[in-house]
Parts: C-alpha cells; structure tokens; sequence
C-alpha cells in the first residue's frame, strides 16, 4: 500500500535523527532552503524528547514538485547520528527506506549504508560537522547543485567568522564527494523528484502563523508563561514586540499573565496570552473573570498531551474540553481551532475580532504539531484594514452593562470621554457595581448568554471536502484537517468526503444536516476520547459509526488514517 | 467635606459599623481631591474581601476583579495607558496570601501605581480566619489552638525585593493617612502603603486601641534614602512605627521598561497596527533567492 515507486508518488521523504543537541535541526534547515531554493515545496516535521541533551529526535522533511503539508510515516532516506535513533524510528522505516549512519544495525524492516560520520567529522576538523557532512551526503546522493547547497551554507552562517563558513563548505564537499560515490556505485538509487512551481511563496510554521496572525488581529499587549509548545508565539513577539509597538511580558505565573490580559484590555489594548494545558488549568478562574466582566481576552492554547505534565514535547487534541468548559459559572465563549497555517494566522487574526466584538473569551487551539509544522503558503493576507478596537468614548451617565437587546452593551475604557467605567467580578448593575438583587441577576445572566446566540450565528463554517452527496465522512477538527485532506484524496474514492471544523464552539449549523444525513461517519481525533465526538453528540445528536483515536503523543499520519478508513471501508477504490 | 468629586452617594456600604475600611475610604478620597484628581482620570483595582469593595464606594474607574489577582490588572492597566492614576488596594489576605506572588513580582516591575492594603491581620469577609499578617497565637475558628505560623512583614518584605516606595500608616489617623497616599500616588513608581486597620467584628485583639497603643509616627529626621535604615525601623516590633519608610525615585518604570511608549506617549487604543511592517516582515519569510546574497 505504501510500496508506489518513489518517481509516481512524486515526492521525497528525508528522516534525520540523533540525540538532542546534535544538530538534527540544522541539517533540517540546511537541506530544506536548499530544497526550497530548487523550487520544491517542502514539509518539515518534527517530534522530540523533552531534553536538552541525548535522547532521540528527528525531522522528517517530504520534498515534493506539488504542495505538501502533512505528516508521512513513509521514510525514502534516513540519515541516523547514532545507533538508537534507528531503534526509535523503526515504525517509520520501511524495507526500501535506506538508512544512512554510524553503524547503523542491519535489519530485516530497511537497508543499511555504514558511513563513518563521527570519523568523517573529526578528519575535517570538528565533532559538529556531522551536520553539514550529513547535508552534503544527501545532496550527492540526489546529485543537487553544488552552488545551491554551497549558497545556502553561506547564508546559514553569514553571521560567523571567514573559516566557519569556509570549514563548513569543506565539510559540505566531503559529504558531497561520499553522496556521489554512494549514487555512483549503485548502493544507493534515489532521484529528486520533478519540479514544482513553488518559487515566491512563504515558508513558515504554526508558531509563526499564530503570532503574525495575532499582531495583524492589532495584538499590542502578550503576558505568558513560558510552557511547550506555546512559548514560541511568546519568543516571536519579544522578539518583534518593538518594532509593532506590542507590550510583551514574561508573567510570574499564567493566573498573573491571563489577569494582566484582562486589565490590557479593560485600559483598551489588545491582549493575549499563549500556554499550554497547564498553563490553562491556573488561567481558568480568569477566563471565567473574562465571562462575567465580559472584557475580551485571547488565549492561545497549544495543546500537548496531559494530564499534568504528560509528554511536554509532543502532541494531542486533548484539551477541548479545557477550553470548552474550563471556567465556573456559566457565559458564552469561542473557541476556534485552525485546520492548517493559513488558518492559523487567519483565526489569531480573527480571535481579536470576535473577543472584542462579542467581549468573551476566545480561545485558540493549536498544539505542538502545527507549532512545529512548516511549509509552504501562497499568502498571509494583510487585513484590508488596520483592527480598530470596538470601543466609545463614554458619556457622563455612561454605564458599563447597559443591558440591550444583543447582549453586547457598548464598551467604554478609562479615560476616554466624561464617563467611568466600572467592571466587577461580582454579579453588578448596569454600572458595574455590585449587586446582589436576585431579579437582576436573572436579567444580566441572560443578557451575557444572549450573546452566545449571537457569536453562534456568526460561527466560523466548516469545510465539507470531496464529494457532495459522499454517503461516508471522516469528521476531524483543528490540526487534523490537511492530514485528513491527504489520506482521504490518496484513497480516491466517490464516496468518501472529509468534514472539518476551524470553529469548534459554538458549532456552525450549516453543515448539520449533511452530516447528520451521512451514512457513515467516521470521527478522527488526536486523543483517546473522542471529545470533539461527543461534543457533536451532545450539541446536534450525531452517532458515531467509527472512531480512528490516537493519543500516543504523535500526531496521525497520511498512512495511518489510510490504514484505518481501508479497514472500515472495505471494497474496490473509486477512480 | 462635601463637594469632593470622588464622593458617591446611594452605594449600600456592606461594612460593619465602626469598621476601620471607612476611615481609608475617607483618606484615598481626600487625597485623590486633594491632588486635583478628576475621577474619569483614576482607576481603582481590587482583589475579593471587604476591604476590596471600596472601589464601589467612590466615583472612579474600577475593576474589581478576582481575589488576589489585582496587581497584575493594575500592572497592565497603567501600562497600556500610562495617563491613568492607579490604585490596586485590597486586604492583607488577598494581596499577601492569595495574591502573593504578584506582590512579589509587581514589586520586582516597579510599575507607577499605589498599592494600598488595609491590613486587618484577619480574614473579614470570609468571617475571621487567620491572614498572612495575623500574629502568632491568634485564636480563631480555624486556628482553634492559635496561629501557628509567624505573620509576614510586608514592609520589610517589600524593602527586601528593593520596593521603591514602603510606607505604613493607621486608618485610626485619617489625616496622616491621607498624606501619606498622596506622597505614595506622587511616587512614580511602584508605592506601598500597608495601612493598620481595626475589624470591629473578627479580630478582637489587634483592636483600635490596640494600633493606637502601638504605633508612633518616624520622627521627621528619619531619612527615607537609607534603605538600611528603613529595614531596621521596619523590623521593630514592640512598637510599630508609621510613616514613609524608603522613597526613592528615578528608577524605569514598568511601562518605561516596555518600550513601547518613549517619544510617543500616546496609549495603546489610539494606536493601529502598522500594517505596512506587517507586510515587510510577512515578506521575509518568501525567503530570497541565493543570487541576493552576492556581495552583501
Ligand atoms: C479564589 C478564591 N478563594 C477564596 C475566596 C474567598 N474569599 C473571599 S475574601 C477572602 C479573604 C478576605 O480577607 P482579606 O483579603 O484580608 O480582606 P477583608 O475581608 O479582611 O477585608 C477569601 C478567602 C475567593 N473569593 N476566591
């Protein structure tokens, strides 16, 4: 099933692994702008240990003439740094992938090439040039442009001295010489595959996606934790939190960092906070403050496997029902979860949009497979204008929950116009002071959760893919979307579709009834639960005729959601 | 003193009888008016406990937020819009038990805001359990066999963490009281004001007479620039001394030290995003191709 000729699927695939510290990632980078700058359209993935020093890591880069942009188990090439990466890929190697490295075991499952890396390193001067002698081989192999490869180093270490660029393009030659040699006598056979059309598109990840999203949103205000796989977003912002005017801060604790985003917003700037789980469970009592004093509040949650600490580094759709009921007491949220990276950075943009059109808290959940996820994209659109906070300028008899029809009472911030504004955590008035008469209670409580219909009208759509009348549909929301695309069009069946939801709460209705009139539904989810399953069993009544669930700290890949629709879906494929 | 701007009538006031919260409701008012302060330019933020629904009892700007949690509010507030005066002010077990980790680090940031505690040594609202600030021995309902732990200091926790303005004062002197959170809202930078206040109904030993028996005001000649000094005289003991025990301006603030403000002072909502920038750093990521890099 995965045995095509590498020539008809069209595409490469590159495993690079050894311990943390050794430089998988740079050899990642290396080879994957030297991909890019061919004109290939590059995927590049990565799952790791949470440590700083040994283990085992790897990158997996799929190299391809057409768009890619999900996760393979299918290994055309691996380059292992140390023996028991080998072991740790094992599941990913199949009996064609050739394995390339220091006495690489010889197995049954792949084929082995020993190439005395270590050794290699050291007669070129450095321990360290494993990295780029490991680049060179790959680039023999596929018998890649010198100059390109040789650009490309130079760009990765222009900040460096003179011999560090020169020691490295050496290493590189070594490495080229021994790629060429390997092609040369036959042991191995690997082609480039044709050439795409991928020039003059964007190369970037999810934690990229996020925070460009979020600064187009009009995010001026970032307080967070640091806690994997969210502090990306965080480190981006610092890092560029000058030059777009952004308050950023490192906050004690994530109570702190999700209360300093509520007082940002209450004073009119737009804030955000970014964590994980954990991070989450601390900030819950202040999303619930987000409810009741209907401020606004962005948080971004990137998901990775719990409960408590659970594997820091990898990755699970775990969490929805954090986010969708973390908080006591009861007031509309949005929750929205992007399918890929141009969703990413749209929904960042949009949460600020709707948290302060709608004054709840809108939550944005990724997780550690798209923040680490990067490919190509044609474009990030610029907002066709700058985010304009939906605040006025108060009036002297201004009151702050002036109960209206929608739900949503004008907002007013401190010192713009003749009023005050008052906001309480207690049930209030409709000046924001504290109240405990029953009948109004009643009357705000409703006011706050009319809102909630209005949010649900304007609920993001989901995307039905394939065909219209599919009797069959696999169902997934967030991160599994381009996953599902792949796997289901690979199939190539007329009576299979997939449904994905970028808004998971309130659910958009349109789609109710095509899925509701399925035949099969298939639910995948990255978690051991099926919680966005139930969710719709419990909003709209849907069954579920199978489940696909994986909760190993790894996202799915193409092959494993193929794997399980074949079994629930015997019989001939479509053309 | 009618005609002040920051009184409020018709506010059902849920304090005992008697409670020291009116006397520093009295003083925060006196001096905001004192200063020329309109109340549409201060923001009140409070934490949960009695002490914390002063807010509601002045005409101002507030958020009254969660318990514990109103120094980071305060932080961001003043630094997204460093026009506004504000004032985070709750009990001793709000910002020194629940919130305290926030007292440690807001004092760290040095933000330009008052922080006001009235200090009870006693959970009030929750009906009389110990505080962080409660004395050793301290019988209550929780406590059956006396408080077991020593009480926190604030002011020489604060010296400590290189607060850049410490002060105590007692609510039973409204006019002491009163300068001393006008120098404490004059400070730029981050001013404590622990404030010693009787709670008529729980706490039946540090009582009225019992602050007034104890506390003495720092003789004039006490020099607010040692900070030595002003630890030693926070320590005492026997007798609790009031008064401003270390001021020291100059330092960045918070907001200074974001960066953001500098030549342009304007806050945050009148801003947009440059989206022009956005679009410059956008493109970085289309990645250039190697012949750029020639010669450069
Ligand atoms: C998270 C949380 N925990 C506990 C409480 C209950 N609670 C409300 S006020 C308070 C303590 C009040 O003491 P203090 O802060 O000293 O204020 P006082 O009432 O004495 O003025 C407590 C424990 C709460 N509101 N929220």
């Amino acid at each position: 099933m995965n045995g095509k000729p590498r020539a008809e699927r069209g595409e490469l695939a590159v495993v690079l692994a050894g311990e943390a510290g050794q430089g998988v990632q740079a050899v990642e980078s290396l080879l994957s702008e030297a991909f890019r700058q061919e004109g290939y359209y590059v995927f590049s993935g990565q799952e790791f240990m949470s440590r700083i020093r040994g283990g085992s890591n790897s990158s997996l880069l799929r190299v391809s003439g057409r768009p890619v942009r999900a996760w393979s188990d299918r290994t055309d090439i691996c380059v292992a740094f140390d023996e028991k990466a080998v072991r740790h890929l094992a599941k990913r190697l199949q009996p064609e992938t050739y394995v390339l490295g220091d006495g690489v075991p010889v197995g049954e499952g792949w084929r082995s090439i020993d190439i005395p890396l270590r050794k290699l390193a050291k007669d070129a001067g450095e321990s360290l040039f494993v990295n780029t002698i490991s680049a060179g081989i790959l680039w023999g192999i596929l018998s890649g442009r010198r100059e390109t490869i040789a650009g490309v180093i130079r760009r990765f270490f222009s900040g460096k001295k003179p011999q560090v660029v020169d020691s490295n393009l050496a290493a590189a030659e070594i490495g080229m010489k021994l790629g060429q040699e390997l092609k040369r006598s036959g042991q191995v056979s690997l082609e480039l595959p044709p050439l795409g059309d991928r020039r003059g598109r964007l190369s970037i990840n999810g934690t990229e996606a996020v925070s460009l999203g979020a600064i187009a949103g009009g995010c001026n205000f970032v307080s967070a934790y640091p806690m994997s796989p969210s502090t990306g977003v965080l480190v981006f912002l610092a890092k560029h939190g000058r030059d777009f005017g952004i308050i950023v801060e490192q906050a004690e604790d994530e109570i702190s960092a999700a209360n300093m985003v509520l007082g940002a917003w209450y004073a009119g700037a737009r804030g955000m906070t970014t964590t994980s789980g954990g991070g989450f469970d601390l900030m819950t009592e202040a999303v619930s403050l987000s409810g009741m004093t209907e401020t606004p509040m962005v948080v971004h949650l990137a998901q990775r496997p719990g409960p408590a600490t659970g594997l820091p580094t990898r990755t699970e759709q775990g969490d929805l029902n954090l986010a969708l009921y973390g908080g006591h007491g009861e007031f509309p949220r949005v929750l929205l979860a992007p399918g890929n990276l141009e969703q990413a950075y749209a929904l960042a943009r949009e949460a600020f949009h709707l948290a302060d059109a709608f004054q709840v808290p809108v939550i944005l959940l990724t997780d550690q497979y798209l923040m680490d996820s990067r490919y190509d994209v044609d474009d990030l659109p610029l907002p066709a204008a700058p985010a304009e906070a939906a605040i006025v300028q108060t009036g002297p008899e201004y009151g702050r929950y002036a109960i209206t029809e929608s739900g949503v009472s004008p907002r007013g911030i401190p010192g713009w116009g003749e009023g005050l504004v008052g906001v309480d955590s207690d049930e209030h008035d409709e000046s924001g002071h504290i109240t405990e008469d029953l009948d109004l209670r009643v009357r705000m409580v409703d006011k706050r959760l009319r809102k909630l219909s209005l949010v649900a009208e304007k609920a993001l759509s989901a995307e039905w893919i394939g065909p219209e009348e599919a009797p069959n549909v696999v169902v997934c929301w967030g991160t599994a979307l381009e996953i599902a695309r792949e796997a289901v069009a690979g199939l190539g069946r007329r009576d299979l579709a997939v449904l994905h939801f970028r808004q998971v709460f309130p659910l958009p209705e349109e789609m109710r009834r095509r899925l509701e009139q399925a035949d099969c539904r298939i639910l995948l989810e990255g978690n051991a639960t099926g919680q966005f399953g139930e969710l719709l069993r419990q909003c709209w009544g849907i069954d579920w005729q199978h489940r696909i669930l994986k909760y190993n700290g790894l996202m799915f890949s193409i092959e494993e959601v193929r794997a399980g629709l074949r079994k629930i879906l015997p019989g001939e494929e479509v053309e | 003193m009618s005609g002040n701007p920051f009184d409020l009538d018709g506010q059902d006031i849920a304090w005992c009888p008697g409670c020291g919260n009116f006397a520093i409701l009295r003083a925060v008012k006196d001096a905001l008016a004192d200063l020329d302060l309109l109340p549409r330019e201060v923001v009140l933020v409070s934490g949960i406990g009695q002490a914390a629904k002063l807010p509601h009892y002045l005409a101002a700007n507030f958020f009254n937020g969660l318990h514990g949690r109103a120094l980071p509010v305060a932080t961001a507030i003043k630094s997204v819009n460093p026009s506004l005066t504000v004032i985070a002010e709750s009990g001793d077990g709000d910002m020194y038990g629940e919130g305290g980790n926030h007292f440690i680090h807001a004092i760290r940031r040095n933000p330009n805001i008052t922080n006001i505690i009235h200090d009870n040594m006693v959970y009030g609202l929750t009906k009389g359990q110990a505080s962080p600030t409660s004395r050793r021995g301290f019988q209550t309902p929780v406590q059956v066999h006396g408080v077991a732990s020593d009480p926190i200091n604030p002011l020489t926790l604060a010296l400590s963490l290189n607060a850049s303005f410490v002060a105590r004062a007692f609510a039973g002197d409204i006019p002491g009281t009163t300068a001393i959170i006008k120098k404490a809202i004059l400070h730029r930078g981050y001013a404590l004001v622990d404030i010693f206040q009787p709670c008529v109904t729980f706490n039946r030993v540090n009582t009225f007479a019992w602050f007034k028996e104890k506390t003495y005001y720092l003789e004039d000649a006490h020099d607010v620039s040692d900070r030595a000094m002003a630890f030693q005289r926070a320590a005492e003991s026997d007798r609790l001394p009031l008064g401003i025990f270390f001021a020291e301006e100059g330092r960045p603030t918070f907001a200074e030290s974001a960066g953001v403000f500098g030549e342009d002072a304007v806050p945050l909502f009148r801003r947009l995003v440059d989206s022009e920038r956005l679009g410059a750093l956008i493109e970085t990521y289309r990645g250039k191709p190697l012949e750029d890099q020639k010669g450069s």
